[in-house]
């Protein structure tokens, strides 16, 4: 997150973004999302729009998607509000991409939880295949960032790759889950644990065990 | 209004008041960086944290917790005084620590207050953060890493300018403040931030690493730069005014002073006249003062001579003309140089009525060829403050950005006496009414049919709680027009009847906006201070001083009388303009009453009194409208460049800076260090 900067604001930027505008499903989507605020309110719905931006982008340019300076604008212009406001929020929040990225955004997990359940080795893997933070590979495919928790401590370690989560992960599953995405295929989303549904305790319940398949009333052994 | 008790003692405090204001009514000092009165609330600092029961057994911050009955406030608890010691150290962690090489270092809010309430020493031993430099235009200089992300600056322009262009970019500990692309702040106000500004992230740039604030004397003026008649402070060393600053005037300026007024100041020095000079053969050389005088007194003009005053001139030097005009028996005297010819004579139809502070009340706004941005920046921040509030604001003149909604009739002046039918139901309904009409207006003579409108309109009123109301405003552009008004530089064809009366002599009092060559049979006189259009069309200069080099009275647009000190001396042989007047009456053996300044005062309040009392002066009841009146002709503003609207900022590089790169979209960025 140090690293993040906005994509400087060049005449090649302006030539390829300039004349950037909504396809006819987003712009429809787009009066939709307006629609849900109230009249004077218009503005709530720049963090939905930036993102809509974002994947129109990333389907343009096969990409997760980012937000080119001129895109930003157009959204400022659509909403009527001062295009810094616009840039405060995208900047604010990392989930907007201010810089064009890979193919896949493979945020890797670093916090405690997963480190102790081995993300070192999924970084390592990373780097392997020539990831380095804040950096596209050469191949266009992979975008590495080292995030901070995303929530899926039970299942750790565990990375996002653009809308997905996988979790349970070791660096051979990850490998996996990375060729079937740069083949082009659809990996299985979610735990990569053989046999694990979601974040169900591994190996069955250890406690509770009368709960499971029945309401059972504990109060009275307490 | 609540009861609270602070440090033990018990006081009642207005309702809806915060905690803070509760403390500052008890006498009590609380430190705060992101508060500011005239600004919203962040709550960001935290500096301002005090301890508050009933409430969470930990410190409070008190600029955004209400008031509320009973409570007790402690500022000098122990708790109070770990809290603020706590989070100065966070402050600090990465502050930098480089006040002797800050401009802000002396007069440092976070230097002061960490004397005052931090820990002797740091515990911190990591690095520090490091924030590239924003660009932000030629008057802001920008350090970054110094910046302790209190917002101010973001709110100013967003709230008072209106022109969101600073905002807080990314999040956390990697919170930058920049304006949108690294562009200029583009508005007359931006400098303001500098003030605000608690650290040295912000700093003047044109007076970067000039002088110690404990090196200059401090001296009371008025600003000049437009007829708001800001209330300044003049900073100066040795013979040099190196800066001017706002005061504190909630009735004129608040605390805000236009970019213009503040940054003129480098003008001062350069292309000054510290000489007399005469025309010999067409060509200006340079003479002593006995030359100068003699070749005054031998024009020999008996009584065919004429005065005309300029934009920036005081009462004193144009009462000290008028007494020697009248002395050698003519009363040519005006000061509307660029031609225009309203009627004078009844000054309550020429004044801003409502006052500065008061169209912050208004409801609904006609305003009638006045680019107010550019005319009256202040004004135009108190009247968005107005339309915040909820007024409705029509503009009869081209169109430009108010920084707040208003709506464009037309730019052609007969409009006035066909406005549009919601116009006329606006103002029917609006319990505050007020009109302002600008030098564009009054130029294609919209003042009668503008008072016929105010009579139509009930401008002047009787609010419902029994205060009295008066919607006729004129906003004039001249720091020296109601001035002169006051004292009769006003002829009913106005200057044409000076041309008409083929003067032997034209007195010049600074005057650089007048088309000389309607004086072509006229010998000119310039008394002024700057080497400017005037100058350059007269035959004989005789060099006068500039604001900060007299003592002054100024009368704004509202008629409010106000008391300029002097700073400094003026440049080389340059006098000051009363003692040349003084002398040119032994020139030319005539007696005019003053030996001394305080002589001159006197004889000028004794024949306008209501110039030696400071505040609004009274002009009485608006005249009876002629209902017959009409304007006509398009309406375009005068006003072609904000930041070179006199001699002083003509003569400044840093506003030919602002014009050349803010106006005319020079770019200028890349020489940013």
């Amino acid at each position: 997150m140090a690293d993040r900067y906005i994509e400087p604001d060049s005449p090649e930027l302006r030539a390829r973004w300039g004349n950037w505008a909504w396809t006819p499903e987003n712009a429809a989507k787009a009066q939709e999302i307006i629609a849900r605020y109230p009249e004077g309110r218009q503005r709530s719905a720049v963090m939905p729009l930036l993102d809509l931006a974002q994947r129109q982008v990333g389907a343009e340019t096969q990409t997760q998607g980012w937000l080119p300076i001129p895109v930003m604008e157009v959204i400022a212009a659509q909403l009527d509000m001062p295009i810094i406001r616009v840039v405060e929020v995208a900047t604010f929040y990392t989930m907007y991409n201010l810089v064009p990225v890979g193919r896949f955004h493979v945020q890797v997990c670093g916090t405690t939880p997963c480190m102790l359940r081995g993300s070192d080795d999924i970084i390592k893997a990373c780097q392997q295949r020539g990831m380095k933070p804040g950096h596209t590979t050469a191949d266009g495919l992979w975008t590495f960032t080292e995030v901070e928790c995303m929530g899926n401590c039970a299942s750790a370690p565990m990375v996002q790759i653009n809308d997905d989560n996988y979790e349970d992960l070791t660096a051979e599953r990850l490998d996996a889950v990375l060729d079937a995405l740069a083949r082009g295929e659809q990996p299985k989303t979610g735990t990569q644990e053989p046999g694990r549904h979601t974040v169900e305790p591994v190996g069955g319940p250890t406690t509770l065990t009368a709960m499971v398949d029945a309401n059972h009333d504990y109060r009275g052994e307490w | 209004m609540p009861k609270v008790t602070v440090d033990g003692t018990e006081l009642e405090v207005p309702a809806g008041a915060t905690v803070l204001q509760a403390c500052e009514l008890a006498g009590k000092e609380i430190p705060r960086f992101c508060y500011h009165e005239r600004l919203s609330i962040a709550g960001n600092c935290r500096m301002c944290l005090v301890e508050v029961s009933p409430g969470p057994p930990k410190p409070q911050a008190s600029c955004a917790l209400p008031a509320t009955e009973g409570q007790v406030i402690k500022t000098d608890s122990e708790m109070v005084k770990k809290a603020r010691e706590g989070v100065m150290e966070f402050l600090l962690i990465n502050h930098p620590l480089d006040c002797p090489i800050c401009d802000q270092g002396g007069e440092c809010d976070l230097q002061d207050q960490s004397v005052a309430y931090g820990r002797g020493a740091s515990r911190y031993h990591e690095n520090k953060r490091a924030v590239t430099d924003k660009y932000m235009g030629p008057l802001i200089k920008t350090q970054m890493t110094r910046c302790i992300h209190c917002t101010r600056c973001v709110r100013f322009s967003e709230e008072v300018a209106g022109v969101d262009e600073i905002g807080a970019l990314y999040r956390g500990e990697n919170m930058q403040i920049s304006t949108y692309l690294e562009h200029a702040a583009k508005h007359e106000l931006s400098a303001n931030v500098i003030d605000l500004c608690p650290v040295g992230a912000l700093t003047s740039r044109p007076y970067a690493f000039e002088a110690r604030p404990w090196e200059l004397k401090k001296t009371l003026s008025i600003d000049v730069s437009d007829a708001i008649g800001a209330n300044i402070r003049l900073d100066s060393r040795g013979r040099e005014v190196l800066r001017i600053l706002p005061r504190v005037n909630d009735d004129v300026n608040e605390e805000w002073l236009s970019d213009k007024g503040r940054y003129q100041v480098d003008g001062l020095t350069k292309r000054r006249l510290d000489r007399p000079w005469i025309r010999r053969d067409g060509k200006l050389t340079p003479a002593t003062w006995a030359e100068a005088f003699a070749a005054v007194a031998s024009i020999k003009p008996g009584s065919s001579i004429a005065a005309v005053a300029g934009d920036l001139v005081d009462c004193e030097t144009m009462f000290a003309a008028k007494t020697l005009l009248g002395a050698l028996g003519s009363s040519l005297l005006e000061g509307r140089q660029t031609g225009m010819s309203y009627a004078a004579d009844n000054l309550a139809a020429v004044n801003f009525n409502t006052t500065l502070a008061g169209i912050e009340l208004a409801d609904a706004v006609l305003i009638v060829g006045s680019h107010v941005r550019w005319e009256a920046p202040l004004l135009n921040a108190r009247l968005r403050k107005a339309v915040k509030r909820g007024a409705k604001v029509f503009v009869v003149g081209p169109e430009y950005d108010l920084t707040y909604k208003a709506e464009f009739l037309g730019d052609d002046a007969a409009l006035l006496g066909k406005l549009p039918k919601h116009v006329g139901e606006a103002f029917g309904a609006a319990k505050r009414p007020a009109v302002i009409l600008g030098g564009a207006g009054l130029a294609k003579g919209a003042l009668g049919p503008l008072l016929a409108l105010a009579e139509q309109w009930n401008l002047v009123r009787t609010l419902e709680d029994g205060t009295a109301w008066n919607g006729f405003n004129v906003l004039h552009m001249a720091a020296s027009r109601m001035g002169g008004l006051m004292l009769g530089y006003a002829q009913a064809g106005g200057i044409a009847d000076l041309v008409a009366a083929k003067p032997k002599l034209v007195l010049s009092l600074g005057a650089d906006e007048v088309d000389y060559t309607r004086f072509a049979g006229s010998m000119v006189v310039y008394i002024g201070h700057h080497g400017d259009k005037g100058a350059h069309a007269a035959d004989i200069i005789l060099p006068g001083s500039a604001y900060t080099e007299k003592a002054g009275t100024y009368v704004n647009t509202e008629g409010r009388v106000q008391f300029a000190e002097k700073a400094v001396f003026a440049p080389g042989d340059a006098r000051e303009d009363w003692t040349i007047l003084r002398a040119l009456a032994d020139a030319f053996g005539v007696s005019v009453g003053f030996d001394s300044f305080e002589d001159l005062r006197a004889a000028m309040i004794a024949a306008v009194p209501a110039l030696g009392v400071e505040g609004l002066a009274d002009y009485g009841a608006l005249p009876k409208a002629d209902k017959t009146a009409t304007a006509e002709g398009t309406i375009a503003y005068p006003i072609k460049d904000f930041y070179l609207t006199n001699p002083i900022a003509r003569a400044s590089a840093t506003m030919q800076r602002c014009s050349a790169e803010l106006i005319h979209g020079e770019d200028f960025a890349e020489a940013a260090e």
